[in-house]
């Protein structure tokens, strides 16, 4: 220790400022104290709901990305004359930079707004890049999430309204036994963490399913290993073991899902597989009407639904009077599960069968002999009151592991369904929704219908991303092809609710559906570990047409620091680091809120900005403002808000709706929540709370969103939602089912293309259904035997830490993990160097032997490799000598198909990315070949503006004035 | 452990310096009793005590490349009653300076008696002597016990290495000794050369047992008592960090099995074998020139046998740094 | 045992090793009275500096049964700590009030001879401040009376998310720590040594549920209201077609 010296002295100038951490996409709250100028220390914040005063080993880091190297400061364009690539650029002025774009963007949006393309990363403001992109009129707009985890939230959503993470996930307090399936350790890390601690304290079990044993799974009870892309056939022989041994919950399906809804089976009608309706209801709108029927046992008649006193089959084979035969859709359940045993699954996940029904038993067993009565008196939807609220302690999380397969969508179906069955959706010791969710099935939010919602200086006749509740909502032409440059919402991916950037630049480059004119990528590493196929992304990204121009003519980054993508920008933004800026956690958007009630938050920036760094969103604001974008601009023209503090605090959604990015202290006093006008003193009053507003629900509020009748009418109250009408659980998947009918030529709307027909009515199935990962299907299974899946370590988020002088000490570089057992049979040693190959490309690296994989698996940790130079890293860098990405590995398009058409390597349905698909074989490197991991990138110079020098060593000490 | 130059350099030129003295007292001492004639000039034990005194002091600047701030070496005298390694910064210029005063009255010719024990008269030189002689003992077992208290450094923690660090010392003295006396008296030639034959083959006998010893050696520590977990199988996986650490500088040779076993058997050789040879014909066939090469072999054999020394121990700290990943 | 030992107890139960024990630490540390924690080529190959806590992973048993365990590890503030007598200077001491074992860099002469004395691996030199340095349980955090009580704990143990690790007096039997190793099976590392490590280790521990055969089978099976037992016919024989008893 040292006796002088170091601590304050009265002249150190010590602030301590509140705001939200972004090390990952965790939003925790954090207490940054700041002396003379320089981080001092940077603490979770005790007062914060989400994280109740921990962080992780990010948010302790934040120091080093703050003073990172990499860090950009000043706008710049690329060099004349230099390739895009080669990282070579020259400083512009923010004007200079500001003056190109807005002509750029103006000649687009008054001719063709579709040939501007914006995507952004994780980037925790799409309600604001949304409306920046509808305002514009570009159909082109999508965040990460297609090639995150759409799956997870498409497959939830259309199941039961709600899906994990931000809007909604297992209650550890009360649950007594959790599953958890293939989670990303970085995602909703703290709190989850936090949970898990504290379950585990008070006696619950925990399973993990997950074919590698790392991370949360390390503290598991038990360790299912399960091979990649399985998921699916073991939730499948879990729901059919449930039900087989009745021990699903009746009266939850009967209640709040449509498991007794009688089905249409009637084959030549064009309702075939259709619910039956009583009458068309009286008003139509986002929502399932109440208007089906029921086959009541008590009277052997069908009736309305929730008719009072009936009581449904669930199981069996009726006729209405006309003769339509009719099923109750859990009787078309049982059938579709009646051949998914415990004993079929065993061959295809390599967990015994004996284990999956020990597993169902377990799940059943818990859920209805351990059950929670909590004294919450609710009346539900159909005004039935209820003294209490039950709790089948059974809850589950799973995240990208299911997620990023092509089959994850039914997966996921799988999944929802098998927590209904146990009766467990929002409540105690189930699965809880967080506000804005429970939504209606599927939500309202849709795009435009054709091409004619896209018009030279107009708004977007819709939003860029919606939620198709049938063929009729897709965002097609006439001849049902795609209007958007990643082809979401047509026939190939009708649901991809999220978007498909992994598809864009390649798109974009094909020039299929269309050449566009100009990128703009925010905070997405699209050359580099975001981008399947990275080598080729590349290239195409650099890619010139004959007359020698660039075959996406102008491409704009915005980022914080040098990333692998800057180097192939024509126009690069120095965004702020997270300290530097204003954010917000809006409901708009995906908010922070917890089961008990909504809950929104903010940054306020700690530091000043560094050089000449600048929001992005004040990047979007001053565009905005300068492309005259109806709602940045006064009816004369001029700009309507100073900034973006001052457009989040006034902005509203429309003028006088009371409805803007901030739910708390709204009205002119502050005095309103959720609605109410603007207050000029609103962020003053975030910061004085933490930066976060907490709405508590009344208790009889806080289960059973979806048919709580409370809590619907206090959402429609508050303008969560538009109506106040139940949210049944989708067992059986109506929505589905149209487009399949589409696609059978049965129903009179739209329909697919011929070439696409096949595939919709595969793949749109009303009920889940197990089918082999679409590489599997298509690659050489003898050649290549092996999955290959990344795992994120919870000490790195995605590509951004390896700037971090502390994290990359922890994971400096990264090795495949293979079986030893697998290994050996190639003659492949602890350390050796290896080649990883999969019918897409190969890649070198190190192996190092784990006997927690399952042997058909291997893995690394995600984006820990680097591109040289890149990150502002040293050539000899262990990021790029040794680390190494398994993205080569990985085709973001199927093989294209005999006339040559390409399909993305994603869900049929959502268009999810399908990371985790991927074959590989591995076999030992040659003695002479270099041991360097393979490919190589050439080296990129340091960035005008980042720091040039890089320190033999240093010493964070703050407050010294060294590190401003 | 990695060896650090510093002590190695240390160790061997203390150890040598002490050996010298030892060996030039041995020779008053032998000549007290008459044992041997009285014969050697005062230029002998002047210029043999200056000459021990250098490798004591080259021992101790070489210490002072060992520490993060030599300027405080002062303060290392602090902690005598707990620290051999404090107890031998006491004694190594304790030592240093009764050397020196041996030799200084040696040159001086105090001569005349100091004190009477019984029948003995004693001069200054055989006082001094006698003290330096305790003194270098104390500190053969003052550096010797910097090693061999570290209980969980087994290869260290043994008598042996008290025993070695005495012998080895010694016999590296007296061989100097030996070459030494070529020059300045080669009539002792042969006393010395005899007795550094005898304390380096005394010597081998225990470093061998040491080395036998160290083969036995079954570690106490173990991945299962370091991390408290009971099972056959365990591995790390990760270390926690990839870059190396202090901990991965500082208690690993880095060096392979096989470079290991050369420098074994290179000290073994050189240190043992070769000067014993060396000694034995240089006294059977008068080419003194041997005796030198005697004692340079043994000396670069005694920084590979401390280097093994250093090399061979195995930190039980160690068991917590096996992997990167 | 009446003075006061402060301690970690890390909780191997809960620990899922994500470092955040790790980062913490050297953030608190750098800027204090323990800083600053150099790095050396930072942003080059083999990056390597000063921490005072790691997380390790081992994996023991073999597939499928493999249990992964996260380990993290900081100085024990052993009870009776190898590394401070060998000090030759004083400058690794253990403080009587409350047990911590420190390093005064003002005394330390760099030597390192502490840390070879210490089996755990718990001391790092400083490359370039040329001084020992340690974990010293933030002994500037957890005194400090401007900060909240609740706050005057170290930083890895406030920054912990799943709690793994407990922060108390290990002589007091009534603090949360005491508490922890009496109930859970606490136990110390390498205590072959009997250097009596203050901080202790919690082991993993197993939740199972038990089902009887019995319990799958209930007389309120849902399935009974879906006619699926089949009810034989009225005309069909039964005893009373053949029997008068």
């Amino acid at each position: 220790m040292q006796t002088s010296a170091s601590t304050a002295t009265t002249q150190d100038r010590i602030e301590v400022k509140n705001t939200t951490c972004y090390m990952c996409a965790c939003r925790c709250g954090i207490r940054v104290t700041v002396k003379n100028g320089e981080v001092r220390y940077i603490e979770g914040n005790p007062e914060h709901p989400l994280n109740q005063g921990v962080i992780c080993a990010k948010g302790s880091s934040g120091i080093m990305k703050q003073y990172s190297p990499a860090r950009l400061t000043r706008p710049l364009r690329r060099k004349p004359g230099s390739e895009r690539g080669a990282g070579e650029f020259e400083p512009i002025s923010w004007e200079e930079a500001f003056t190109l774009i807005t002509e750029r963007l103006a000649r687009i949006r008054a001719t063709d707004p579709k040939k501007f393309a914006l995507f952004t990363g994780r980037d925790q403001m799409q309600a604001l890049t949304g409306l920046f992109a509808k305002q514009f009129g570009t159909p082109n707009y999508a965040a990460h999430g297609g090639f995150c985890s759409v799956n997870m939230a498409a497959g939830m959503i259309y199941t039961i309204g709600g899906s994990f993470w931000e809007f909604g996930g297992p209650d550890l307090e009360r649950a007594k036994l959790f599953v958890m399936i293939g989670t990303a350790e970085d995602h909703h890390s703290n709190p989850m963490k936090i949970a898990l601690s504290k379950f585990k304290r008070n006696g619950g079990r925990f399973v993990s399913i997950n074919p590698v044993r790392t991370g949360y799974s390390a503290i598991a009870d038990e360790w299912l290993p399960i091979r990649p892309g399985t998921d699916g056939a073991l939730l499948l022989a879990l729901i059919h073991e449930i039900i087989r041994l009745g021990l699903y919950d009746r009266d939850f399906l009967v209640q709040y899902s449509n498991s007794a809804e009688l089905v249409n089976l009637d084959e030549n009608s064009s309702e075939y597989g259709m619910f039956v309706r009583t009458e068309v209801p009286e008003e139509e709108g986002c929502f399932d009407p109440q208007n089906k029927l029921w086959w009541d046992r008590n009277t052997n008649k069908p009736v309305v639904t929730h008719a009072a006193g009936a009581d449904p089959f669930l199981l069996g084979e009726f006729n209405l009077k006309d003769g339509t035969p009719v099923k109750p859709s859990f009787q078309l359940l049982q059938e579709r599960v009646k051949d998914y045993t415990p004993e079929w699954a065993e061959g295809i996940t390599g967990i015994s069968a004996a284990t999956i029904r020990r597993l169902a038993h377990e799940m059943g067993i818990t859920a209805r002999d351990q059950k929670i009565e909590l004294p919450i008196a609710w009346t539900d939807a159909w005004g039935k009151e209820h003294e209490t609220v039950t709790g089948n302690p059974v809850a589950f999380h799973a995240m990208r592991g299911m997620a990023a397969h092509s089959n994850g969508f039914h997966t996921i179906r799988a999944m929802s369904i098998l927590m209904s069955l146990l009766g467990t959706i929002d409540r105690p010791g189930g699965f809880r929704h967080k506000a804005p969710f429970p939504r209606p099935i599927p939500p309202c939010a849709k795009t435009p219908k054709g091409p004619e919602g896209v018009q030279a200086n107009t708004p977007l006749g819709g939003m860029a991303l919606g939620w198709p509740a049938d063929p009729d909502d897709l965002f097609v032409d006439e001849k049902g092809e795609p209007v958007r440059l990643d082809k979401a919402f047509s026939w190939e991916y009708p649901l991809a609710v999220h978007g498909l950037m992994h598809n864009a630049i390649t798109n974009a480059w094909r020039g299929d559906p269309y050449p566009i004119d100009t990128m703009l990528i925010f905070m997405a590493n699209m050359a580099w570990n975001s981008a399947m196929n990275t080598v080729q992304v590349r290239d195409m990204l650099k890619d010139k047409r004959e007359d020698g121009e660039y075959k996406i003519p102008f491409l704009i980054v915005c980022d914080a620091f040098q990333s692998e993508m800057t180097a192939f920008a024509d126009l690069v933004l120095p965004d702020t680091t997270y300290l530097e800026r204003h954010d917000v956690m809006s409901m708009l958007d995906r908010p922070i809120s917890e089961f008990d009630g909504p809950v929104d938050s903010v940054r306020i920036p700690v530091l000043p900005p560094t050089g000449e760094c600048k929001p992005f969103q004040e990047v979007l604001i001053e565009l905005g403002s300068r492309l005259k974008l109806p709602v940045f601009v006064n009816q004369d023209g001029s700009r309507k808000y100073r900034d973006y503090p001052d457009f989040i605090i006034n902005y509203e959604t429309e003028p006088g709706s009371g409805i803007g990015f901030l739910a708390g202290w709204r009205g002119k006093g502050g005095e309103k929540f959720m609605r109410g006008e603007p207050n000029p003193r609103q962020w003053e009053m975030y910061a004085k709370n933490n930066c976060v507003y907490h709405y508590h629900l009344p208790r009889s509020y806080q289960y059973m969103r979806n048919w709580n009748q409370g809590y619907l009418e206090w959402a429609q109250r508050h303008r969560l939602t538009r109506y106040a009408e139940p949210i049944n659980i989708h067992i059986y998947s109506e929505v589905l089912q149209k487009f399949r009918l589409a696609a059978q030529g049965k129903s009179d709307g739209r329909q697919p293309p011929d070439r696409l027909r096949q595939r919709v009515d595969t793949y749109f199935d009303p009920l889940p259904f197990y089918h082999e990962p679409l590489e599997a299907q298509l690659s050489d299974n003898a050649r290549y035997p092996l999955n290959a899946v990344t795992q994120r370590p919870m000490a790195m988020y995605h590509s951004w830490d390896s700037q971090n002088a502390w994290l990359r000490q922890i994971h400096a570089h990264n090795y495949l993990f293979v079986n030893p057992q697998t290994a050996q049979a190639q003659g492949i040693a602890d350390n050796d160097w290896i080649w990883v190959e999969s019918m897409h490309g190969k890649v070198r690296c190190m192996c190092r032997h784990s006997e927690a994989v399952e042997p058909g698996t291997v893995w690394t940790w995600n984006a820990i490799g680097k591109s040289k130079g890149a990150w502002n890293l040293a050539p000899e860098a262990n990021e790029s000598e040794k680390g190494f990405l398994l993205n080569h590995l990985i085709s973001e398009e199927l093989p294209a198909n005999r006339d040559g058409a390409h399909l993305s390597n994603s869900d049929p349905v959502t268009g999810q990315a399908a990371w985790y698909d991927v074959k590989v074989r591995i076999y030992k490197a040659d003695a002479g070949e270099p041991e360097q991991t393979s490919p190589q990138f050439t080296a990129v110079p340091s960035a005008p503006g980042t720091r040039k020098v890089r320190p033999a060593w240093q010493a964070y000490f703050a407050g010294k004035g060294k590190w401003k | 452990m990695h060896p650090a130059f510093s002590v190695i350099f240390l160790t061997t030129l203390i150890g040598t310096g002490q050996g010298l003295f030892l060996a030039l007292y041995t020779g008053q001492v032998y000549a007290f009793f008459h044992l041997l004639s009285e014969q050697a000039s005062k230029g002998f034990y002047l210029g043999g005590s200056l000459i021990a005194l250098s490798l004591l002091i080259a021992g101790l600047i070489a210490s002072f490349f060992h520490l993060g701030h030599p300027e405080r070496a002062w303060r290392s005298a602090a902690k005598w009653r707990t620290s051999w390694l404090s107890r031998e910064v006491l004694a190594l210029p304790a030592f240093m300076g009764m050397v020196l005063l041996y030799g200084a009255a040696h040159w001086l010719d105090w001569n005349q008696p100091l004190v009477t024990i019984g029948t003995l008269t004693l001069s200054a030189t055989m006082v001094f002597g006698a003290l330096g002689t305790v003194l270098c003992f104390v500190l053969f077992v003052c550096t010797a016990m910097i090693y061999a208290c570290l209980k969980f450094l087994q290869e260290w923690h043994s008598p042996l290495t008290v025993i070695n660090y005495l012998l080895l010392g010694s016999a590296s003295g007296f061989t100097l000794a030996t070459a030494y006396s070529v020059y300045a008296a080669p009539e002792l030639m042969g006393f010395y050369g005899k007795w550094a034959i005898i304390i380096t083959l005394l010597a081998m006998v225990t470093r061998v047992a040491s080395l036998m010893r160290n083969c036995k050696l079954k570690p106490k520590s173990t991945l299962q008592s370091a991390i408290g977990v009971r099972h056959n199988k365990i591995v790390q996986q990760a270390q926690g960090f990839m870059g190396g650490s202090f901990n991965t500088r500082e208690f690993f040779h880095g060096k392979s099995k096989i470079l290991l076993r050369s420098v074994k058997w290179v000290f073994l050789i050189t240190v043992f074998v070769l000067p014993l040879l060396l000694l034995a014909g240089g006294l059977s066939t008068s080419v003194t020139v041997l005796l030198s090469a005697a004692f340079l072999v043994q000396y670069a054999g005694l920084l590979a046998e401390r280097w093994f020394f250093f090399a061979q121990a195995n930190h039980p700290q160690n068991l917590y740094y096996q992997a990167i990943s | 045992m009446e003075m006061t030992q402060l301690a970690l107890v890390i909780d191997l139960n809960v620990c899922v090793g994500c470092h955040a024990c790790v980062t913490s630490c050297k953030e608190w540390n750098t800027s204090g009275q323990a800083g600053s924690m150099s790095d050396d080529r930072p942003y080059g190959a083999d990056p390597t500096g000063t921490f005072f806590n790691r997380v390790q992973t081992y994996e023991i048993g073999a597939f499928p049964n493999t249990e992964t365990l996260h380990f993290p590890k900081s100085c024990l503030h052993c009870e009776d700590p190898p590394c401070v007598p060998v000090c030759p200077t004083g400058a690794s001491y253990k403080r009587k009030e409350d047990g911590i074992v420190l390093v005064d860099y003002d005394k330390c002469i760099g030597c390192k001879y502490c840390s070879w004395a210490c089996p755990y691996g718990a001391r790092e030199i400083d490359e370039h401040q040329k001084v020992m340095k340690k974990c010293t349980l933030c002994v500037d955090r957890i005194y400090d009376q401007n900060l909240p009580e609740a706050e005057r704990k170290p930083a890895c143990v406030l920054a912990c998310p799943t709690s793994a690790r407990l922060f108390g007096d290990v002589h007091d039997p009534e603090s949360v720590v005491s508490a922890a190793i009496r109930e859970n099976g606490g136990y110390q590392l390498m205590p072959e040594w009997a250097t009596k490590p203050a901080s202790h280790y919690l082991p993993r521990r197993k939740t199972r549920i038990k089902i009887h055969a019995d319990e799958l089978s209930r007389a309120d099976n849902p399935l009974k209201k879906e006619r699926q037992l089949p009810q034989p016919g009225k005309s069909e024989p039964s005893l009373d077609d053949v029997t008068s008893w």
